[in-house]
């Protein structure tokens, strides 16, 4: 298909779809069209199918690639186009870096595990879990000695996840915590973050309880859910069954301010129990 | 893991008065790692009671006395005592809510029957409740079809529109039932509904047969036929409506009957043998038009609405909430939509569709409920209900914002009909959803 071709299949996609914007023609001739802004939820491409209506319906419930049709044996073009972008996006996701600004006008102290780049990142996941002296004297001087409990964002494996939710829930923990009486300090933004950094952390600082709001490794549904990894006197060596993990938080999972005060709760509740993951009841 | 509520249900109808346990599952259907989600997964009728007549002093006053006895021998019969009882309602429906003493009564029983038990009437939400007790809604969304459901009682129809997704969009309720007239063995007339004005209806006293009959229940089809647009409204279409009628915009794609009328459907019975019209107005029902639209009967018929009722009208909130120095259950809160005005009374403030965009918003949000609670009397409760969900979020920025003593409670995930009534059951599932029933006004 040549690119008016293209140009034409997605206007008449998203005209298709309810709520859809109209594509101006004199913008057409200067922009791509964003094949990314169909919604393929409530989109269905079978031709003459026997029951679209309820083909639609069953579709609303899953994000799995249903109903594309084909052409002959293969994908239409669309339906490829349109995983080569999510495929891409989720890449992009995975090997970029969360905006300086992001960190820098929030006050969030950014310190960086021993990964020099992604690339190293992404083939040493133990570097990712521990910090060099000079970022070791950050962290004491921005997080003091045995504190309650720490709030630490880790760009994970997606830094869309991170600017996309780790604001907003970082002040619904910070709130919902505040109503158990539990005051928390600065939070610290780590980059090349694996969740075994929290052990790191904690053998550090002497925290009691560390919580990491932390990017997941993309799909091709979202770039941008993120988890929480809550750990009781987390310490180097650590079993991954003694942490708490609260995951999918993004906008069609549960959303960043309702996990966050979620989270809240949970964090008092270990403090309580002065136990994480499968010791707590 | 999973734990129950032990509900009831009581429908105090124009003919029949009938009662159900059931027992609700509650379990967290979310994935593990992730935020909890309580459902009702399961809900089991275990006792049914026979189908009484509705004990009536006279034609204007319900028997009290007569009415508190069947519902106690019937708590007694199935071995169940009234404090067990969690959650339910009791419904008083039709032509009995025009009673003199209806609301004397319905308060007396829900007060019999267990303490968290919702007194209500109303026919939007009766509609609702036969619909559900039905299975309507389920049919309508395992077939994708728009459904209309009748359920044709004693004195009133109710009318459920449902989408293709089960979705209950619209009730009505409408003057056609089964014993709107009377009749001693013989058949002699022995009452006649004030309803029935305009209709060619017999007179008190007069000797009756099928054949006499004929025309009134003619046009009584006739009415159900225009509501569910089969022929065009006339007046005498607008002349039955109690309330409202539903829209026919698109046509229902299947009709589903309940109700003691629903009931007679399919299966022949001397025409007098409940001493009404029911028996003849069923094969009016089943010789008319409405028959030419793909039908089906209900999972449960006579007892649709008790079975709504019991099983039903309960709801969850979403399964993150906020609740602070709340004295459970809350009942009768009215449903206030959120102007930014003082709050005087105790209510519940609805909050519809997406009120929440970010943390500033949230925070300004609760900066205005802050403000509007100022005025509530000393220890009455600010209780806001969202859509949206992010009650935890919210009920914990009010609580930063609010003076400890004032009690605090937020759920989500819910919808409120306006002009309608919240009751608040003490938290399930270790504290993480509310068991709610919304009711609709009780009385006009």
């Amino acid at each position: 298909m040549d690119r008016e071709g293209l140009k034409a299949l997605v206007a008449e996609l998203l005209q298709e779809m309810e709520g859809a914007p109209r594509q101006e023609h004199e913008d057409a001739e200067k922009i791509l069209p964003d094949i990314t802004a169909v919604d393929l939820r409530k989109a269905y491409f079978v031709k003459n199918p026997a029951d679209g209506a309820a083909f639609s319906r069953l579709k609303a419930k899953t994000s799995a690639r249903l109903g594309l049709g084909r052409a002959g044996s293969r994908y239409e073009t669309f339906s490829y186009l349109r995983f080569r972008a999510d495929h891409a996006a989720a890449q992009d996701s995975v090997f970029s870096l969360v905006p300086e600004a992001f960190y820098r006008d929030h006050d969030l102290p950014m310190v960086q595990t021993m990964c020099r780049d992604k690339d190293e990142y992404l083939t040493r996941p133990d570097l990712g879990r521990r910090f060099d002296e000079k970022n070791q004297v950050i962290i004491k001087k921005v997080c003091g000695q045995n504190p309650k409990a720490l709030l630490v964002i880790g760009d994970g494996l997606s830094s869309d996840a991170i600017t996309a939710n780790a604001l907003d829930c970082a002040a619904a923990i910070r709130q919902g915590l505040k109503t158990h009486g539990i005051e928390l300090g600065k939070t610290l933004f780590i980059q090349f973050a694996r969740v075994g950094a929290s052990d790191h952390i904690g053998e550090i600082t002497g925290a009691e309880l560390v919580c990491m709001l932390v990017g997941e490794r993309p799909g091709l549904t979202t770039s941008e859910s993120m988890s929480a990894y809550i750990t009781y006197r987390p310490r180097p060596g650590i079993a991954e069954s003694k942490r708490t993990v609260v995951s999918n938080i993004h906008r069609h999972g549960t959303n960043a301010l309702e996990a966050g005060a979620h989270i809240a709760d949970l964090m008092a509740r270990m403090l309580e129990q002065k136990a994480s993951g499968v010791d707590l009841r | 893991m999973s734990e129950t509520l032990q509900s009831v249900g009581i429908d105090l109808g124009t003919s029949t008065t009938q009662l159900i346990h059931s027992r609700l599952t509650l379990e967290n259907t979310a994935p593990a790692f992730t935020v909890p989600r309580m459902e009702i997964s399961k809900r089991e009728i275990l006792y049914r009671s026979p189908i009484h007549f509705t004990p009536l002093l006279n034609a204007d006053t319900l028997d009290a006395a007569a009415i508190g006895d069947l519902i106690a021998g019937e708590y007694d019969r199935a071995g169940i005592r009234p404090e067990e009882i969690q959650t339910g309602a009791v419904i008083i429906t039709g032509e009995t809510a025009r009673k003199e003493n209806a609301r004397a009564v319905l308060a007396a029983i829900s007060h019999l029957a267990g303490t968290f038990v919702v007194a209500t009437a109303g026919p939007a939400l009766e509609s609702v409740l036969a619909a559900r007790g039905a299975g309507a809604d389920v049919y309508a969304r395992e077939h994708g079809k728009w459904v209309l459901h009748l359920d044709i009682g004693g004195g009133t129809t109710n009318l459920a529109r449902i989408d293709p997704r089960g979705k209950i969009v619209e009730t009505g309720c409408l003057n056609v039932g089964g014993r709107l007239v009377k009749l001693d063995p013989q058949g002699t007339v022995t009452y006649v509904s004030p309803v029935l004005k305009g209709f060619p209806a017999p007179r008190v006293g007069e000797r009756a047969t099928p054949e006499t009959l004929s025309p009134l229940l003619d046009r009584l089809v006739a009415v159900l036929e225009e509501a569910v647009g089969l022929s065009p409204p006339t007046a005498l279409l607008l002349g039955q409506i109690t309330d409202k009628t539903v829209k026919t915009d698109p046509m229902p794609e299947v009709l589903s009957f309940s109700g003691g009328v629903a009931a007679l459907l399919e299966q022949e019975e001397p025409w007098l043998a409940y001493g009404d019209l029911g028996v003849l107005l069923a094969a009016k029902i089943r010789a008319s038009k409405l028959m030419a639209l793909p039908h089906i009967l209900g999972r449960e018929t006579i007892r649709a609405t008790v079975v709504g009722a019991g099983s039903h009208a309960t709801e969850l909130s979403g399964s993150t909430v906020f609740y602070r120095g709340v004295a459970f259950p809350l009942q009768d809160l009215l449903v206030a939509a959120w102007t930014e005005q003082a709050l005087r009374e105790p209510a519940a403030v609805a909050l519809p569709g997406r009120v929440v965009t970010g943390y500033d918003s949230l925070i300004r949000l609760a900066e205005g409920l802050t403000r509007a609670a100022s005025t509530l009397p000393p220890g009455a409760p600010l209780a806001v209900v969202l859509e949206q969900d992010v009650a935890k979020a919210l009920g914990q920025a009010l609580a930063t914002l609010l003076p400890p003593e004032r009690p605090i409670l937020c759920l989500d995930s819910l919808s409120l009909p306006p002009e309608s009534f919240l009751d608040v059951a003490a938290p399930v599932g270790g504290g993480t959803a509310l068991p709610v029933v919304i009711k609709t006004l009780a009385f006009s």
